[in-house]
């Protein structure tokens, strides 16, 4: 520890600290434009200059280190008259109009301008004009307003990933700028508007909507992805006007992904379901809630009465909330019903019954960073968790190594020490090849069960399956480590997998040699917590995948939109085509949900309360930040009174704290998950190594802007780069097996469904595989994510089709 | 050579042309100097040429005798060298901050990217003498153990630089650069750079991002190279007369070189001589040289005329009206005690019909252009000042405007990541300072005082 003293405050800091961080610990305002805590020093906007005994320059203290006895002066003569210089240079060129600026009221230029700025302008020359710059749909440029601190630079570069702006010019010329006609296309692109100390970088769906002070702040948790990451909602008159991080060091630090941050106009949708509906003679009926809810109590009755409680098939969308779950498997019950399950994107349920509690991440998030070795198991992790790939970056900035088994070679943006990249049925093998040479390399015999210790005789390690091996074991070119921190995950495409129950055991097995943390990625905001709920199949109940596989009379839908949320989009819409009823639980009306019978508008997060759990266990609740549009209701609320309407006990709630409560048994929610998160499984299910399978396999992944019913319907996230529509994306090797080209029109079938898709010259795909998006109308009538499919050239006939469908969508 | 100009004609400079180049390399005593001994011979360029005067001995002495780096660094403390390059910092002490011990690439990188105005001298090194160059970079990577070395070279500059890749060529098959060097377990290979002319690269953290390949942009200091150079490994970087000095300094031992001047300012030094002088040119002169004599060499002040002011080490430094530097010697203490500095000793030389408001406006239009936009009160000072004077020559000035550019001066000086913000101000506030009259004169009747325009 060092001794200081700034403006005369005796200090102790710690060794290496720069002045911005001692003061900032001890609260001395220090104005800054540049400098930021979770990015590089620049030191090039000279605004936080102070002085420094022993020196006759002024210094700038988010880039000078503390050395011990150092007196500093943050408001000594000195130190004012630099400041208010440089806050003078900085003004001339800006633009002296902040009443049309859209950063007004939360602009750090302003807010300092007023403590350090002079009253009037000496500057009477002419103003500098910077033009501005299309850099997509999400944020707006002003470019005049750049006061060129390049924090949006150094974001991009050193969080994001890729430098995707960049300073061209020079001395009074110079500005930042994407490269030529080129977009900004980070998914943590947002982050550079909260970055920037004007109004240079501004939302470009909030532009000029609203003002700062008009809005009141509201804390609530983000629905996408399974971090969980704190946001702060604005809102307006009732409605929801923008989100921004909140900052949460554990989880998001201070940045949010462009998902989290923008699908809230989703929430704005015309799509919004605001009034229950009845199908009556294919008629959708507005009505009242009386007449729905004893309708849909009615329908239900009667069905599990002729038909038992098996006839009803209970799907859950795993971005409710733990309150809902809850309620729902209830109601289930209450009606005899075993059929419940949020896993609708899951095809492989042999680990039922297998676990011996919630499977997890396996470690805390903020872990991840000191990792040293990482290896991702079938996941595109920008697509999947933004904010968990700007982690692993970080870790591997730090000098860890990735490596990578996956169909999909996607560039994580970051370095990747080793990669393989084949079909999803080859990916068995290869960690059956990692896991031997994992066993060879060991100092201790290996303790595998005799029945794996078979399986892995036939294998053969190749070489960089090897590699990867060793890299896990610590061996690397850089320095060797002998024990190595290291962590295994599974994304969202090995979870999808009819192979899952292969890729985990290998992974756990892995993972148990290596000492290793991981686990799975769960998808969404709250699959985890519905895993602790149990919402999933009694012992007698289907699964998600079999209840749409072997239609059920009736289905009650949670917060879902069955062809687009489901593994096997074809069966899901045929299974509700077939049902006598389906009942939906939806905030919005939309064509997926054409098939249902009852419409109940509920309410999304921003107009409720709940309570979701995060991939690391973390258990966080949260209130509606405004009021439910039209009759919306909360859906705990709608499930409490469809359950008193059915004549079912114990729904009497007030709140969904009073049900969280009776989750948790009024225990420390932590207390719960303690007990309960668990990756181990109970015992090995039979596996098998090899998968011989000629043909091609699918990978449907589900991009991130389709994830669920909000983010399909933010028209910005729509407008980004990434949402193009689906295609058949090959390897070039691929193409040319199947005598194809980039741009034909082919037939893709899987099962007895079939889709028209263009034709994509994709070589991040493994060859034997075709990637196929999923979640998207133009390929609804498909099957499994992970499954097989076949291509065909098209007919003109079908280009004709094609065309038709895409004037459709439009 | 005549082919390669046209190749690259796109980038040809002043030096394409044939212009008479009255390089003196000797003071009026008639001795031959330092830096530019194989001026006067047939080749002066050609290793044959160095070689005929002794050239690459030193080196080759001191790798193969195994002469310990300390006692090296001793002589060059003991020559009183200081940089060439304008700062004037003691090139001995700058060798003793590289670390001696480490494990990994240290590097060696030679700052020939003279860019300001006025100065021409670097140019002559590698165009007449670029082997002593090479030798004085070789001693200094054998001396800091430096396996790497990369000869930065002014983008404006071409031919020049193929004289300097043709020597490099010739060095390297000569033995003197490569591997394992006279045989002894010393490496070095040195490399040439070439810029694109930016006047900022000049200053040696932004060069060294150039080198990097990025933009050149001057970096926060500390870390200083010795720590954190290129690629962020330890680097030493010295101006090119700097290296140029050392084979003689080894050669002649540390003490001859500092009695060539005077204390405090060792060996001989290159003047670049420009304005209105009867021969401008570059001067190899004794430090401490009375700035009579060297006027006297140039030829004296041209058609005639008198002598108004002079800009004595590139207009980075103060300018010194006539009466100030008549009885100035040239040397650091000298012209600091007659309220300048030496800079790099690009000496411009103005006559009694200069205009010093248009010569100020064409000075701080230098440093607006050249600011390289990085940090605020140079981005925007620059650009500030430029303007005010541009609109007094356009006789629209105001009276204020000669505090408000003072001020200004004041601002942008010393509150800035690199020198070039305290370049940029030193011309005008020695400027109004010495020359206020002329100013207040220009802005009351909107025309120069001098030119009557």
């Amino acid at each position: 520890m060092l001794n200081i003293e700034i403006d005369g405050k005796p200090l102790e800091v710690e060794h290496g600290s720069t002045i911005i961080d001692a003061a900032d610990a001890a609260g001395i305002a220090i104005p800054r434009f540049c400098y930021h805590k979770k990015l590089s020093v620049a030191a090039n906007c000279r605004m936080c200059l102070v002085q420094v005994e022993k020196f006759n320059k002024p210094l700038p203290a988010c880039a000078t280190p503390v050395a011990d006895g150092m007196k500093i002066y943050t408001r000594s003569k000195a130190a004012v008259e630099a400041q208010q210089s440089v806050m003078e240079f900085l003004l001339i060129n800006h633009p002296l109009d902040c009443p049309i600026c859209d950063q007004g009221g939360e602009c750090d230029l302003q807010d300092i301008a007023v403590a350090y700025g002079a009253s009037g302008s000496r500057y009477t020359e002419e103003k500098r004009v910077v033009f501005n710059k299309n850099i997509g749909p999400l944020v707006s440029t002003d470019m005049t307003r750049c006061i060129q601190c390049t924090r949006c630079v150094r974001f991009l570069k050193e969080v994001g990933g890729m430098q995707e702006l960049g300073m061209v010019g020079r001395g009074e010329h110079a500005e930042i700028t994407a490269y030529v006609d080129q977009s900004v296309n980070s998914e943590l692109s947002g982050n550079i508007i909260d970055l920037c100390p004007v109004g240079a970088l501004t939302s470009k769906p909030f532009r000029y909507s609203a003002r700062s002070w008009e809005l009141t702040r509201r804390s609530s948790i983000a629905p996408h992805d399974g971090l969980g990451s704190h946001i702060e909602v604005h809102v307006k008159d009732h409605k929801v006007m923008r989100v921004l991080p909140r900052e949460k060091e554990s989880i998001n630090e201070c940045w949010l992904s462009d998902r989290d941050r923008f699908s809230y106009e989703g929430l704005n949708s015309p799509d919004r379901l605001k009034v229950p509906m009845i199908k009556h003679n294919g008629q959708w009926q507005e009505t009242d809630w009386k007449t729905a809810l004893e309708f849909a109590a009615g329908q239900l009755k009667d069905i599990t009465k002729q038909y038992g409680g098996d006839a009803l098939g209970v799907l859950v969308s795993p971005n409710s909330t733990m309150e809902e779950g809850y309620l729902i498997k209830q109601l289930s019950e209450g009606l005899g019903c075993g059929n419940v399950d949020y896993r609708l994107r899951q095809t492989d349920f042999r680990l039922d019954g297998k676990r011996t509690g919630t499977p997890w991440m396996g470690c805390n998030i903020q872990e991840i960073e000191e990792l040293d070795r990482i290896l991702l198991i079938g996941s595109n992790i920008r697509n999947e968790h933004p904010l968990l790939a700007q982690r692993i970056r970080k870790a591997v900035a730090n000098g860890a190594e990735l490596c990578i088994v996956s169909p999909l070679d996607n560039d994580p943006l970051m370095d990747v020490a080793h990669k393989v990249i084949v079909r999803p049925n080859d990916m068995v093998n290869v960690l059956g090849q990692i896991l031997k040479a994992m066993s060879g390399l060991q100092k201790l015999s290996l303790c595998l069960p005799p029945t794996l210790n078979t399986l892995l005789e036939e294998i053969k390690v190749r070489p960089n399956t090897q590699k990867i091996a060793e890299c896990l074991a610590g061996i690397s070119e850089e320095l060797i480590l002998i024990a190595p921190k290291v962590g295994i995950f599974l994304g969202n495409m090995a979870l999808s997998d009819p192979r899952f129950t292969e890729m985990y055991s290998m992974a756990e097995a892995i993972g148990g040699i290596t000492g290793a943390k991981g686990g799975i990625l769960p998808p969404a905001a709250n699959s985890t917590g519905m895993h602790l709920m149990g919402v999933m199949p009694s012992a007698t109940g289907m699964h998600a995948r079999a209840m749409i596989e072997v239609p059920r009379k009736a289905y009650l839908l949670l917060n879902i939109e069955p062809e687009l949320d489901c593994q096997h989009a074809a069966l899901a819409t045929d299974a509700m085509a077939k049902a006598e009823c389906v009942i939906a639980l939806t905030a919005y009306k939309s064509a997926a949900l054409e098939n249902a019978d009852i419409l109940l508008p509920i309410a999304p997060f921003t107009e409720t309360s709940g309570t979701f759990m995060s991939m690391e266990g973390r258990v966080q609740s949260f209130q509606a930040v405004t009021r439910p549009l039209g009759e919306c209701r909360p859906a705990w609320k709608v499930l409490r009174v469809l359950a008193n309407t059915l004549g079912l006990n114990g729904f009497d709630y007030n709140s969904s704290e009073e049900v969280k409560n009776k989750i948790f048994h009024g225990e420390k929610p932590s207390a719960l998950v303690w007990r309960s998160l668990n990756n181990n499984l109970k015992e090995l299910v039979e596996i098998q190594i090899n998968i011989k399978k000629e043909g091609l396999q699918r990978i449907g992944e589900v991009p991130q802007y389709e994830s669920d019913p909000i983010v399909r319907r933010s028209p910005p996230l729509q407008k980004t780069k990434y949402n193009i529509r689906p295609m058949a994306r090959m390897h070039a090797d691929q193409l040319t097996e199947l005598g194809l080209q980039d741009g034909d029109l082919v037939v893709a079938y899987q099962d007895k469904g079939s889709a028209l898709l263009k034709v994509r010259l994709d070589n991040h795909v493994a060859k034997g595989c075709v990637r196929v998006a999923a979640a998207h109308p133009l390929t609804a009538g498909l099957g499994d994510l992970m499954g097989d499919i076949t291509i065909e050239k098209a007919s003109t006939e079908h280009a004709a089709l094609y065309e038709k469908q895409l004037t459709e969508m439009a | 050579m005549a082919e390669q100009t046209t190749k690259m004609a796109t980038r040809k400079s002043s030096s394409a042309k044939k212009a008479a180049r009255p390089v003196v390399m000797t003071d009026l005593t008639g001795q031959t100097l330092v830096t530019l001994r194989t001026l006067n011979e047939k080749n002066p360029a050609s290793l044959a040429t160095y070689e005929k005067l002794g050239g690459y001995a030193q080196l080759k002495r001191l790798v193969t005798e195994k002469i310990k780096a300390p006692e090296i660094i001793n002589q060059v403390k003991v020559s009183n060298l200081r940089g060439r390059g304008g700062a004037g910092f003691p090139t001995g002490l700058k060798w003793s901050f590289m670390p001696r011990y480490y494990d990994g690439t240290k590097y060696l990188v030679c700052n020939t990217d003279e860019g300001e105005p006025g100065t021409f001298k670097d140019r002559d090194i590698i165009r007449y003498n670029p082997h002593q160059l090479i030798e004085g970079m070789a001693i200094a990577a054998y001396t800091l153990g430096a396996r790497v070395g990369y000869n930065y070279i002014h983008g404006e500059i071409w031919q020049d630089y193929e004289i300097f890749e043709a020597a490099l060529a010739e060095a390297r098959e000569a033995g003197y650069l490569g591997e394992n060097l006279f045989g002894s377990n010393f490496s070095f290979d040195l490399y040439a750079v070439h810029g694109y002319g930016a006047y900022i690269c000049g200053e040696e953290t932004a060069l060294i991002e150039s080198i990097e390949g990025k933009k050149g942009q001057p970096r926060f200091k500390p870390p200083f190279p010795a720590s954190y150079g290129v690629f962020g490994k330890p680097t030493n970087v010295n101006n090119t007369e700097s290296y140029a000095s050392i084979p003689w300094i080894m050669q002649h031992g540390g003490q001859a070189f500092a009695d060539l001047g005077v204390p405090n300012s060792g060996g001989s030094k290159l003047f670049s001589v420009s304005g209105h002088v009867e021969k401008p040119g570059n001067y190899e002169i004794r430090m401490g040289t009375p700035f009579k004599e060297l006027l006297e060499m140039a030829g004296g002040i041209w058609k005639g005329r008198q002598l108004k002011a002079v800009i004595p080490g590139g207009p980075s430094t103060a300018v010194m009206p006539a009466r100030a530097i008549e009885n100035a010697t040239m040397d650091y203490d000298g012209l600091s005690k007659a309220g300048s500095s030496l800079g790099a000793g690009s000496m411009i030389v103005m006559d009694d019909t200069t205009c010093m408001v248009k010569t100020l406006k064409r000075l701080s239009y230098f440093f607006y252009e050249e600011s390289c936009g990085q940090c605020t009160p140079c981005r925007e000072g620059t650009g500030w000042v430029y303007r005010i004077i541009e609109r007094i020559v356009d006789g629209k000035g105001k009276m204020e405007d000669l505090d408000l550019l003072t001020d200004l001066s004041n601002n942008i000086s010393g509150r800035t990541i690199c020198a070039l913000g305290d370049a940029a101000a030193t011309p005008v506030l020695s400027f109004i300072k010495h020359f206020r009259p002329e100013f207040e004169y220009y802005i009351q009747h909107g025309k120069s005082m001098v030119d009557g325009k």
